[in-house]
């Protein structure tokens, strides 16, 4: 049943470089601004509160495009990244930054409720303890929101191998270069005769995101065993 | 100690304005909930930020607002022991002990960690994760955690709050001993008026975000006689009980008394109710009650129809709650030799 073709293989292995490069990326980033968002007073808060969420609510495709103005050749950023010889449209680089801002609000939105149902008073008991703030941070709060960071990383990861809308804007549909198992499945639906490879790979995606799940379930409960150990 | 506080916090409809100083080292501060006692707590140790004031202690200025001053709480070195221990739940014992003796220059490390946890009795529970612990064994690791920081002050909010109503006194003769052994001022924050006389030499009384009064704790519990719905109790220091029949028989300084309820070797922390306590004119022949005591009357207070007589008993000194009837008829004054009979079933054992 399952028949892959060397392509479809190629495809397999750059949607799990894709969404294991832009969960691994995002995790510092996605657990600094859930920090600030929970534990720091901050002018402006439901403003960067919005533009972080603001990928859940847009169309993928639209997504893609805003980074397209951003990151092409004659986009915002694409004369700086030109000048130091980087290519990000078309690339595979263009697919991890696509998957990476899709699935942030969903990383941060975990992240934040795994910080938000941590007692005020440990932070408290710590600090009257002689812990700085950056302290706290390391002993108290990483180790107490851990099972939601990794909550927040299947998320992602599970998300970042669905993502199509952005990443076909951005990096295209280049087999062996850019073609993710969604886009892969995308080319043999509207190939006459594809139907059979189209559900083989749909089978491997299936496969994949129940592993993730496994996966997730079994490290989240050796978390929950050690707080009540 | 030496602490001084003058400080202002508007929260909503409540304010907190008080200002006093402090040199005792054991103080207490005594309240019903919602009078500001944890609201200063929480100023004190630099968790909220008062509107206006200053506090300084031991010559340490650590909030000032005149001159923008705030010691955030991790430079302060003031400890808390809070309500319900909040032991880091990811840490076994030891960790949560040692978690601020870490952060503690070395110079200022003045406690071993192995004489506290011999002293808590908790030296066989290091290895165990917190979450195995009975509550008063929380409540002794989060004393041990707060005291290895070795504060300059420490604050304990209502610690004895989360416990059983059984076991809630065993704790106090280990709080005793950690702060006569380790010298750390204590600033202990309570409603319970028995805490405050067995853990405070001095009270000080919040109402309403203002400090109502402060006085000795024994004083404090003499106006109880007549303001407090439950009257006052008499603490004593039972030792050595020895059986008698199926009762028990305990040294009293220089008198025994007879009791139901057995004890430990050694000291044991009893409270009496005034209002148990019955005065005879001459001695009364038989009584059902098992303990009758020749006293002396050193002292007469109270008010109303609540008069409270102190008496000097072989022992040391009882309160006995009567009516100003029973004054007369029995002529009461002071100097005058009465009988106290006592039931052997009215003494209570707090630890």
């Amino acid at each position: 049943m399952l028949n892959l073709s060397p392509q479809d293989m190629q495809a397999i292995w750059l949607s799990a470089q894709v969404a294991t490069a832009a969960t691994l990326i995002s995790v510092p980033f996605g657990f600094v601004v859930a920090y600030f968002l929970v534990f720091v007073r901050l002018p402006g808060k439901a403003l960067i509160e919005g533009v972080v969420n603001l990928p859940l609510v847009l169309p993928p495709v639209v997504v893609g495009y805003l980074l397209l103005l951003l990151f092409g050749q004659s986009g915002l950023m694409g004369p700086v990244f030109q000048s130091l010889g980087i290519r990000i449209i078309f690339t595979l680089k263009g697919a991890v930054i696509a998957s990476a801002v899709v699935g942030f609000p969903l990383l941060v939105r975990s992240i934040r409720t795994g910080m938000e149902d941590i007692d005020e008073r440990y932070l408290q008991a710590s600090r009257t303890l002689g812990a700085r703030w950056w302290d706290t941070l390391l002993t108290i709060i990483l180790p107490l929101s851990g099972r939601a960071v990794l909550a927040g990383m299947t998320l992602m990861f599970a998300r970042s191998l669905g993502e199509f809308g952005a990443t076909i804007i951005l990096a295209g549909n280049i087999p062996g270069v850019t073609q993710t198992i969604p886009l892969a499945i995308y080319e043999y639906t509207n190939t006459p005769g594809g139907d059979r490879m189209a559900l083989s790979l749909c089978l491997v995606s299936i496969i994949i995101s129940f592993v993730v799940l496994l996966a997730n379930e079994s490290v989240s409960r050796k978390f929950r065993q050690r707080a009540t150990r | 100690m030496n602490l001084n506080v003058s400080v202002r916090k508007k929260y909503g409809e409540f304010q907190l304005d008080v200002a006093f100083s402090l040199t005792e080292n054991r103080c207490g501060i005594f309240g019903p909930s919602g009078s500001g006692k944890s609201t200063l707590m929480h100023l004190l140790a630099g968790l909220l930020e008062p509107d206006e004031g200053r506090i300084e202690l031991a010559g340490d200025t650590l909030f000032d607002s005149a001159r923008h001053i705030n010691v955030p709480p991790e430079k302060r070195r003031i400890g808390v022991v809070f309500q319900h221990a909040h032991l880091f739940p990811h840490m076994n014992v030891r960790r949560n002990l040692l978690y601020g003796w870490k952060r503690t220059p070395e110079v200022e490390r003045r406690i071993d960690p192995e004489d506290l946890a011999r002293v808590l009795q908790i030296d066989h529970l290091l290895e165990r994760g917190v979450n195995l612990l009975s509550g008063g064994e929380r409540q002794r690791v989060a004393l041990g955690r707060t005291v290895l920081a070795c504060p300059r002050l420490i604050l304990m909010d209502e610690p004895l709050n989360g416990l059983d109503e059984e076991l809630k006194f065993q704790i106090i003769p280990y709080l005793k001993k950690v702060f006569s052994e380790f010298a750390v001022p204590l600033l202990f924050i309570s409603h319970s008026l028995h805490e405050m006389r067995l853990m405070a030499e001095e009270v000080l009384v919040f109402e309403g975000g203002h400090m109502q009064q402060r006085l000795p704790a024994e004083e404090l519990a003499r106006r109880s006689l007549v303001t407090g719905s439950r009257g006052y109790a008499n603490l004593l220091t039972l030792s050595g009980p020895r059986p008698h029949g199926d009762l028990w028989l305990y040294r009293w300084g220089g008198t025994d008394l007879i009791l139901t309820e057995s004890g430990a070797a050694g000291d044991n922390v009893f409270e009496l109710a005034a209002k148990d306590i019955t005065l005879f004119k001459r001695h009364p022949e038989a009584s059902s009650a098992r303990n009758i005591l020749p006293c002396r009357v050193a002292g007469i207070f109270g008010a109303g129809n609540r008069i409270g007589v102190e008496l000097a008993c072989g022992g040391g000194h009882l309160i006995c709650q009567i009516v100003p009837e029973s004054v007369r008829e029995l002529d009461i004054r002071q100097g005058a030799d009465v009988i106290a009979v006592i039931k052997a079933s009215a003494f209570r054992r707090l630890y």
